[in-house]
């Protein structure tokens, strides 16, 4: 039974204000986040393929950090801008703390999206945004541990690519912690960064 | 009852002696264009705006310089995925009524590309309409290029 549910319920029942609260809160709390909370996750453990300098990245390299996993392509004239312009304004919304989150954008494009583009890209939104550009094979098999969903599909003379458009969030344990809708706005997004970061503080040395 | 747009080509018609000739009224008011940005090797980009037809008409293609090839594109967010199409037969717009071209719904896409929009740049844009009878006209525009990153008051997309 959902609180809204037991409100009318006891409501109907007239039955003092005091009792209503203790029932609710017994529901409810602590506040659920505003995207989705994920826990003992059976996908996304593992993420390894090589950033935009060749390096292979793992998610132990952030440590410490709240990263947000994104799937995207360059191409894409509205939906990544979106979610990347939404990913600096939480970075901004953060304040100080803005400095522990960060976008680790994973191409699924790699045919067109080269390490150069990809990089000078994020730059244009933020230089601490990760861009990884694995092989077809290896971004399939990211897609496949991240259940994301990517298709290319023919328009006209060329072609674009479905895919699947959420922000997975790690905190800083490197636990992976929430699906975040396209649709969700900065604010709420921030709020639940904010709620991560106090979750699992800073590594040491960090 | 006649919009205010009906009257002015109304009026217009009258003044040029065309009398009530439907086809030869019908213009579409093209508000607030800008194209956005892309970084070198970028191949696409799109162009958002505000139309307004005063007659029911058809954005059904378009040209400009910077991109050989131009479609009319549609955003559609089928659960968390995201998926762009052509828009089949073109993007209705109805008389009078304020049709927005933004992030999250339609756009018009640029592709292929040869060289980066540049910030600030101001990229020509013609846009191509059908009316009821099929026949085509155009509307030229000056659209200015915006950054990829978007202010946080511009995103439109977020339901806020
Ligand atoms: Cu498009």
């Amino acid at each position: 039974m959902t609180c809204p549910d037991l409100h009318r319920t006891f409501a109907l029942m007239l039955l003092p204000a005091a009792l209503l609260l203790s029932a609710c809160e017994k529901v409810s709390s602590p506040p659920a986040f505003h995207a989705t909370e994920i826990r003992e996750a059976s996908f996304g453990r593992e993420l390894r393929l090589p950033d935009t300098e060749g390096r292979v990245r793992t998610l132990a390299d952030f440590r410490g950090e709240v990263v947000g996993v994104y799937f995207g392509f360059l191409q894409c004239p509205d939906v990544c801008p979106t979610a990347l312009s939404r990913a600096v304004e939480v970075k901004r919304l953060l304040g100080e703390e803005g400095k522990r989150f960060r976008i680790v954008f994973v191409t699924v494009d790699p045919e067109r999206d080269t390490p150069e583009v990809v990089r000078a890209y994020l730059d244009a939104f933020d230089p601490s945004f990760v861009g990884l550009v694995g092989s077809p094979e290896e971004v399939a098999r990211t897609a496949k541990e991240f259940r994301v969903y990517y298709r290319k599909v023919p328009t006209g003379s060329s072609y674009t690519m479905d895919h699947t458009a959420t922000t997975f969030v790690y905190n800083a344990d490197g636990k992976l912690r929430l699906a975040v809708p396209h649709t969700l706005p900065a604010e709420a997004f921030a709020a639940d960064v904010r709620r991560l970061l106090a979750e699992a503080p800073a590594a040491p040395g960090r | 009852m006649p919009t205010t747009q009906t009257r002015r080509s109304l009026g217009l018609a009258l003044m040029f002696g065309a009398f009530a000739l439907p086809a030869w009224a019908q213009t579409v008011k093209v508000e607030d264009p800008w194209v956005q940005a892309t970084v070198a090797g970028q191949k696409a980009t799109a162009a958002f705006m505000k139309l307004t037809a005063d007659a029911p008409v058809k954005l059904t293609g378009g040209k400009t310089p910077v991109a050989p090839v131009v479609e009319i594109h549609e955003m559609v967010m089928d659960g968390d995925v995201m998926k762009m199409r052509a828009i089949p037969g073109g993007l209705p717009l109805e008389a009078g009524k304020t049709m927005e071209l933004k992030p999250g719904g339609y756009h018009v896409m640029l592709i292929d590309l040869p060289k980066p929009v540049e910030v600030g740049q101001k990229v020509p844009l013609t846009l191509i309409f059908t009316d009821a009878q099929g026949k085509e006209f155009e509307v030229a525009v000056e659209a200015p290029a915006r950054p990829l990153k978007r202010d946080h008051g511009q995103k439109s997309s977020h339901g806020m």
